[in-house]
């Protein structure tokens, strides 16, 4: 090992094309990490697992951009807020919002679906209308609330499927110009007034209520038009917006990766210098345990680990470091064991220094170049480990993480239905952050072994 | 240290390693293990009873025949020693004898193809298939390597060696079973040429059964192999590159034998000590890595029924395949260092 100074490895690894790659990849997913803690909010992924959190969103959807490709554009998923909420009074008490939104799809949409949270007095009537592109206003449906003398809030889900609002379209059926029976209420809101074809425009859905006795207040209201694609990343089977656990999965795999190595690589070299420094019976013994270690099973045992004591993803970082020091440890001894035999490793212990800080003062700063590779290779493993484990369903269910997204991937044969969109971008992820410090380390490991370079 | 010497001594940490390996299995389980046995007799207690409806009507009240049948439960506890607390050394030390023993009991769930529920013929159906799958998978893997990675180490910094080096690197730091569902996505859903699930659907008495068991494995056996390669080509030009820079090649070189001689016959001989040790370790190691990716393929292999056992807790076959992994891994372990010592003198000679 000619390279000492910190700087001298620098300016070396400034000089590696694969290492700059590997910072580079590196530098973007932990951008990626900082944004998703910043700006998505935490419930997200507390809420991973609750499907009552993800109702509103489509199942197994593909993510939006591949209209962009398609020549027959997929309608999109759409998750409409209110506009233009106005309270009137003139006589009877008024409050409307409206949806409007552009469609421009070569199909129909699947459904569609009116929420809302309303706050009343008496007993409303709810209108809705919808103003299509050609000019032509449809009336949907009005009904009316149950009728209450206390202030109450109101929550109700209004569907494409119900059987009055396909009651009002057949009685406007004049306005169409084929027969319509054979086609439910979306396909006709949606349709051409000549033929069964879809209208392409401006669409604006009106709600209405009115109420003799006071002002009404909407708390919360959406419109949902059901589609095939949604998001960036689309959807998975159990309606969850996929990117979303991707993005989550990114700070998580950086921290379980980086802990693992860090703390597998602190312990091991400790352990390994220590026994090399010490030889004689402590050397034989604590490398026979190292033995002991290193002949276990891995993953079997953090099966066994992960089902009988837990799956938190705190003590799963410690279970991987049980297992991968290992290997570090056997490197270290026998880097120690040429270091101390120099002549100032020496002269410090005739010195009368002590051995910890022998060791930590003269030993272990000479292997810097070495630790540090060793902690950039050994966060893939880590990472492929987890996600591993995951994969079989033995992950933390509290954090949605890469391997978890592909286990239930899995479990709904996305692969056989070809879910593309579910099985790619997870397992992309893991192989470039996996890539990104095998980059890093392999840069690193150039610049000790320098053997490897020719 | 003479060879014998230094075998004996390994083998004895060997053996230290497996009883320790078994010791901590029944530890992690025996809580859950003991339950599982209790309810077992109490069980049994109760079948006997339901098939003897005398025992039953010969009590006047159906508190005495209660208690009756609570006498019954523990004494047979306290003859087959589960009265004891699962974690004392009596029934540890029992436990273990009889895995060391090969008696692994009775499976709790699973079943062997046949309908056999003892864990010793599960097993012995489940491990050929997994060295049928994972050694083929192995052997291909290392026979591609070894000559693509003498063939990169004969031309450095060649276009051979780049894209070696470059897909070792790449195809390491994917995880095989994703490379599976990729392959399954794309061979089974988009291209319908392979089944998506590697399980045989005809019966294993059938004369076809073994071509179709060839057809079911020929998708994992591509993935593993493709992923596989690019490691050990790399690996083996590191040794080769080494081995190459010493100076009794230099002396060859200097003696006008040509270049592919010397790598094929002098430098691939002399790197032969590490790339044995290395295919020993993998061979063995496949076959616990292959927990994940006979998941994926749905291969009815070892790792397979690993998962299926981890799913509904089947412990003793979780504790009978840890045992069985933990001995194949340790023998390979074993013949590595036994071929390593062969080839190379050093090791012998305590170095």
């Amino acid at each position: 090992m000619s390279l000492n100074s910190s700087v001298d490895i620098k300016n070396e690894f400034m000089r590696s094309k694969i290492g700059i790659t590997g910072i580079f990849i590196l530098l973007t997913l932990i951008v990626v990490s900082i944004f998703t803690i910043i700006t998505i909010p935490s419930e997200t992924f507390q809420d991973w697992n609750n499907p009552e959190k993800w109702v509103s969103y489509p199942k197994t959807s593909v993510p939006n951009w591949i209209n962009m490709f398609m020549f027959e554009k997929i309608p999109e998923h759409k998750i409409l807020e209110p506009e233009n909420i106005t309270d009137r009074h003139d006589g009877i008490f008024v409050t409307s919002q409206q949806f409007r939104f552009n469609y421009e799809f070569n199909d129909f949409p699947s459904d569609f679906m009116y929420k809302f949270n309303l706050e009343y007095i008496g007993s409303p009537l709810v209108e809705i209308n919808v103003i299509r592109p050609d000019g032509l206003m449809l009336e949907l449906l009005q009904t009316s609330l149950p009728h209450t003398k206390e202030l109450t809030v109101y929550e109700q889900r209004i569907f494409s499927s119900d059987s009055l609002i396909r009651k009002n379209l057949t009685m406007q059926s004049q306005l169409y110009e084929f027969e319509i029976n054979k086609l439910n209420s979306t396909d006709l809101i949606f349709s051409n007034k000549i033929e069964r074809e879809v209208l392409n425009g401006d669409y604006v859905f009106m709600i209405n209520v009115y109420d003799l006795e006071s002002q009404n207040k909407f708390l919360d209201s959406q419109l949902i038009i059901g589609g095939k694609a949604f998001g960036a990343m689309g959807t998975d089977e159990l309606r969850r917006d996929l990117a979303i656990g991707l993005l989550w999965g990114t700070p998580l795999a950086l921290f379980i990766g980086i802990s693992v190595s860090i703390g597998s690589v602190v312990v091991g070299l400790v352990y390994g210098v220590y026994s090399g420094y010490k030889g004689k019976k402590t050397d034989e013994v604590m490398m026979r345990f190292n033995d002991v270690i290193y002949a276990l099973p891995a993953l079997p045992f953090l099966i066994i680990l992960a089902v009988t004591i837990s799956n938190s993803i705190f003590l799963m970082i410690g279970f991987l470091m049980i297992f991968s020091w290992v290997g570090i440890a056997k490197v270290s001894r026998s880097m120690s064991l040429q270091i101390k035999t120099r002549q100032y490793v020496e002269a410090a212990k005739i010195m009368g220094q002590k051995d910890s800080k022998i060791i930590f003062r003269h030993i272990i700063p000479q292997m810097l170049p070495y630790v540090f590779a060793s902690v950039a290779i050994s966060v893939p493993a880590a990472i492929t480990t987890e996600a591993g484990l995951s994969f079989l369903g033995l992950g933390d269910p509290s954090f949605p993480t890469w391997g978890q997204i592909l286990h239930d991937a899995n479990t709904y044969g996305a692969a056989a239905q070809g879910f593309w969109w579910w099985i790619i971008p997870p397992g992309l992820l893991i192989a470039v952050t996996g890539l990104a410090f095998v980059f890093i380390g392999n840069a690193l490991d150039t610049i000790v072994n320098p053997k490897l370079k020719r | 240290m003479s060879l014998k010497r230094y075998l004996a001594t390994r083998a004895a940490t060997m053996f230290g390693v497996l009883m320790i390996t078994l010791l901590l299995t029944i530890l992690l389980v025996g809580s859950n293990m003991d339950i599982i046995l209790k309810q077992g007799v109490m069980f049994q207690v109760r079948a006997e009873i339901i098939e003897n409806p005398s025992i039953a009507e010969s009590f006047a009240s159906p508190e005495e025949f209660e208690i009756f049948v609570q006498n019954e439960i523990d004494e047979r506890i306290k003859i087959l020693g589960l009265d004891k607390p699962w974690y004392s050394p009596e029934r540890v030390g029992l436990t273990m004898y009889k895995i060391l023993i090969l008696d692994f009991g009775n499976a709790t769930f699973l079943t062997s193809d046949s309908g056999s529920s003892n864990v010793g013929d599960i097993l012995l159906e489940k491990i050929p298939r997994t060295i049928l799958l994972f050694t083929t998978a192995t052997i291909i893997i290392s026979i591609i390597g070894i000559f693509l990675g003498a063939a990169s180490s004969n031309k450095i910094g060649s276009i051979t060696d780049r894209i070696t080096s470059t897909f070792a690197i790449v195809s390491s730091s994917f995880p095989v079973w994703w490379i599976g569902m990729l392959m399954i996505f794309l061979f089974a859903f988009v291209y319908q040429i392979f089944p998506a699930r590697a399980t045989p659907t005809i019966d294993s008495s059938d004369p076809g059964y073994i071509f179709s068991l060839l057809y079911h494995m020929t998708l994992p056996l591509i993935t593993i192999s493709l992923i596989g390669f690019g490691s050990w080509a790399y690996l083996v030009r590191n040794f080769m590159v080494g081995i190459l820079q010493e100076d009794y090649i230099t002396a060859k070189k200097i003696m006008g034998i040509s270049k592919k001689k010397i790598i094929y016959k002098h430098a691939l001989k002399n790197a032969a000590p590490p790339i044995v040790t290395v295919l020993a370790l993998s061979l063995s190691g496949s076959l616990g890595g292959a927990i994940i990716t006979e998941a994926v393929f749905d291969w009815p292999g070892m790792g397979r029924l690993y998962f299926d056992a981890i799913g509904v807790m089947d412990l003793p076959i979780i504790i009978g395949s840890t045992y069985i992994l933990t001995v194949l891994f340790l023998v390979s372990i074993f013949i590595a260092d036994l071929l390593y010592g062969y080839f190379d003198p050093r090791v012998r000679k305590g170095n």
